[in-house]
């Protein structure tokens, strides 16, 4: 292999890493509101506002992680407003997600043409990458996973956090039962709202951080709709993750590396269409859920709002 | 008893809250509230364009809102209309294109049919999926969507891309397959008229058939419907069949009434919206017809509004967007104090038979 074209292979690759992280953010959070029974479809607008507030954040407050502190409380503020109807009132989720993406998408783009815009607010302090001394030497991975910036490395440090705590504490193991049976759970004497407030915030929290790297990790600035569908991809990566944080984070890399290898195809012309690649990992979801590849089950109570409704 | 009226209210108290938030947005963008609600109204019913817009917008909504609230009544939440709109224009368009020599009155309804076709399998197997495998259908709808949405974009950025275009689409579909259009000099098309008539056939199916209350027994009650003799597999098939055909068709009418080509990307979301629509109608479609107006009239007059008062036509999307989380809220709310007052009586009637504790 040419110098030139390991040059090339470490770039892309050191792409995918990059066009990984906010998908794979957002999916690691939305994994806990999943687990406890909640569907986040309102991640896409938690992410959006939490694009929004890591820019007003950074120029407000002074620097990167200042906008970072910001969007994590905007996506975890999101997620309470979703939290109330969904958990508290029993309404459905899905209608209520849909609101509050509609309702991200129109306010962010208000604001900024009204709020920053005509502030003059455009770029602001945003984040570098930081290589990661002795590790960033290493062949391969080094240049690929260790000189990026600190929002790739808090996303590899969280999902296996993450993983121990679903898998390996008991409130990992009260948040699965909270997901897969409220009843039982509620009967042990679990507060099952309570998990799924914490959950859903979560969940918020973690989108909020995926949007401060779109808006201050890939860019410095915030554009209009910027998240362009991340979160329900986000969401596609949990399902193809199985609802574990590190499938997740996994079925995250698919979604990126698909998405790196179709600017490659376009930009030298493979001879194949480049939706090939990107439609390659919606299909083997798909393929997971109807058992044919591997098996895959959602939790059983996702989507169900609890106590139940008597009809 | 003062509680349960306002209970009844609460969806109106929700609609004036996110109205009234609306005012604070106008006000704080340093706009009249006042005018700009008024050329809001204005743009979206006044003034034969903007009124032409109206139709033009609340199309897409109505069909593929009907789509939604039929799976909705048996009990289904199918966010696949997005894909099911898509697979409808690639039909629509395919047939349009390709078909020639046929008059417009057999042209068109073949096209319209290919893309109800064309909708209604791409709803099939998340329904197959959910009835024998389990998996919900939540799921694997949202998943197709993006299937469907990229498969377009192959098609119309691929083997039927108009040579020299600058952007993906594909060529002109022939004038026979076009919806005629029903206000001269505007783009209003004929796609109303037959999203409204559909809606009031699927009223009456509803109202009326065996079909229409089958259904709305398996979404009342699963368990009892099937121990009362009925089909539930079979209903619901139908039902997210019948649901995916009409989202098709929302393609279809973008497709033949509107652009007249495929565009590769050509819904913005419209899928989504129509679970919003449906929702807030209760599935019932003549609300579908009601709320697709609704939010059809909001688009078309909040362009009228960005231009005369300068308000960003995002403020619509902030609305709508506050209106449905308040209204589904108070619409829950107001179910949890029914079911309590309920609760209440039955103690008070206990207490009468028994005696109190």
């Amino acid at each position: 292999m040419s110098i030139l074209e390991n040059a090339l292979l470490l770039s892309a690759l050191a792409s995918a890493v990059r066009l990984t992280t906010p998908i794979g953010l957002a999916a690691i959070g939305a994994v806990i509101s999943e687990r406890s029974g909640v569907i986040n479809i309102g991640l896409e607008g938690m992410m959006l506002s939490g694009a929004f507030a890591a820019v007003v954040g950074s120029h407000y407050l002074g620097g990167p992680w200042m906008g970072l502190l910001a969007a994590m409380v905007a996506g975890g503020v999101v997620a309470l407003l979703l939290a109330y109807p969904s958990v508290t009132l029993g309404a459905a989720q899905i209608v209520v997600g849909v609101a509050i993406n509609l309702a991200a998408f129109g306010l962010t783009t208000f604001l900024d043409r009204t709020l920053l815009r005509p502030a003059g607010i455009e770029r602001v302090a945003a984040f570098h990458p930081v290589p990661i001394p002795y590790l960033s030497e290493l062949p391969l991975v080094g240049p690929v996973l260790f000189m990026q910036n600190p929002l790739v490395y808090l996303m590899l440090l969280l999902a296996p956090a993450l993983t121990v705590f679903v898998f390996r504490t008991p409130w990992g193991l009260a948040l699965r039962a909270v997901g897969e049976n409220p009843r039982a759970a509620d009967t042990a004497g679990i507060n099952v709202t309570l998990v799924r407030y914490l959950a859903v915030a979560t969940s918020g929290i973690f989108a909020g951080m995926a949007g401060a790297f779109l808006s201050l990790g890939h860019l410095d600035l915030f554009t209009e709709n910027m998240t362009a569908g991340r979160g329900f991809i986000a969401l596609a990566a949990v399902i193809f993750g199985k609802w574990h944080p590190l499938g997740a984070l996994a079925a995250a890399f698919v979604f990126g590396a698909a998405d790196a290898f179709q600017l490659l195809v376009q930009t030298y012309n493979l001879g194949f269409p480049y939706q090939f690649p990107l439609m390659l990992p919606y299909v083997l979801a798909l393929l997971a859920l109807a058992g044919v590849v591997g098996r895959s089950a959602a939790p059983a109570a996702a989507g169900q709002p609890y106590p139940a409704e008597e009809a | 008893m003062t509680r349960l009226v306002f209970a009844r209210l609460l969806p109106v108290w929700a609609v004036l809250l996110a109205l009234l938030l609306g005012m604070i947005m106008v006000w704080f963008a340093g706009a009249n509230p006042i005018q700009a609600y008024v050329e809001l109204f204005r743009g979206a019913f006044a003034d034969v364009f903007g009124f032409a817009t109206t139709l033009v917008k609340m199309t897409p909504l109505l069909f593929a809102g009907l789509g939604v609230a039929i799976a909705l009544r048996g009990g289904l939440y199918n966010i696949g209309a997005e894909g099911q709109i898509y697979l409808g224009g690639l039909a629509a368009a395919l047939v349009g294109i390709y078909v020639h020599g046929l008059p417009s009155l057999a042209h068109i309804p073949l096209a319209m049919a290919a893309a109800f076709v064309a909708g209604g399998l791409w709803a099939l197997l998340p329904i197959t999926l959910k009835l024998w495998r389990g998996v919900n259908e939540i799921i694997t709808t949202l998943l197709m969507n993006y299937i469907a949405i990229l498969l377009v974009s192959v098609i119309a950025s691929g083997p039927l891309m108009e040579p020299g275009a600058p952007s993906p689409y594909t060529p002109p579909l022939e004038p026979s397959a076009h919806l005629p259009v029903i206000i001269r000099m505007t783009d209003a098309h004929a796609g109303v008229l037959v999203a409204v008539a559909l809606a009031f056939t699927l009223h009456f199916i509803f109202a009326r058939t065996r079909f229409g209350f089958q259904l709305r027994m398996v979404g009342a009650n699963p368990s009892a419907a099937a121990y009362a003799g009925l089909s539930v597999s079979w209903t619901l098939l139908l039902a997210m069949v019948a649901g995916g055909g009409f989202a098709g068709l929302a393609g279809a009418s973008e497709v033949m009434g509107l652009k007249h080509r495929l565009f590769e990307g050509f819904s913005p979301g419209y899928g989504y919206d129509a679970i919003v629509v449906a929702f807030l109608s209760n599935g019932q479609p003549l609300g579908v017809v009601a709320m697709s107006l609704f939010f059809g009239a909001l688009r078309s007059g909040a362009n009228i509004m960005q231009r005369s008062v300068g308000i960003p036509v995002a403020i619509i999307f902030a609305m709508q967007g506050l209106a449905v989380l308040f209204l589904a809220s108070s619409l829950a709310l107001r179910r949890r104090l029914a079911t309590a007052h309920r609760g209440e009586q039955e103690t008070r009637q206990a207490q009468v038979i028994v005696g109190p504790r």
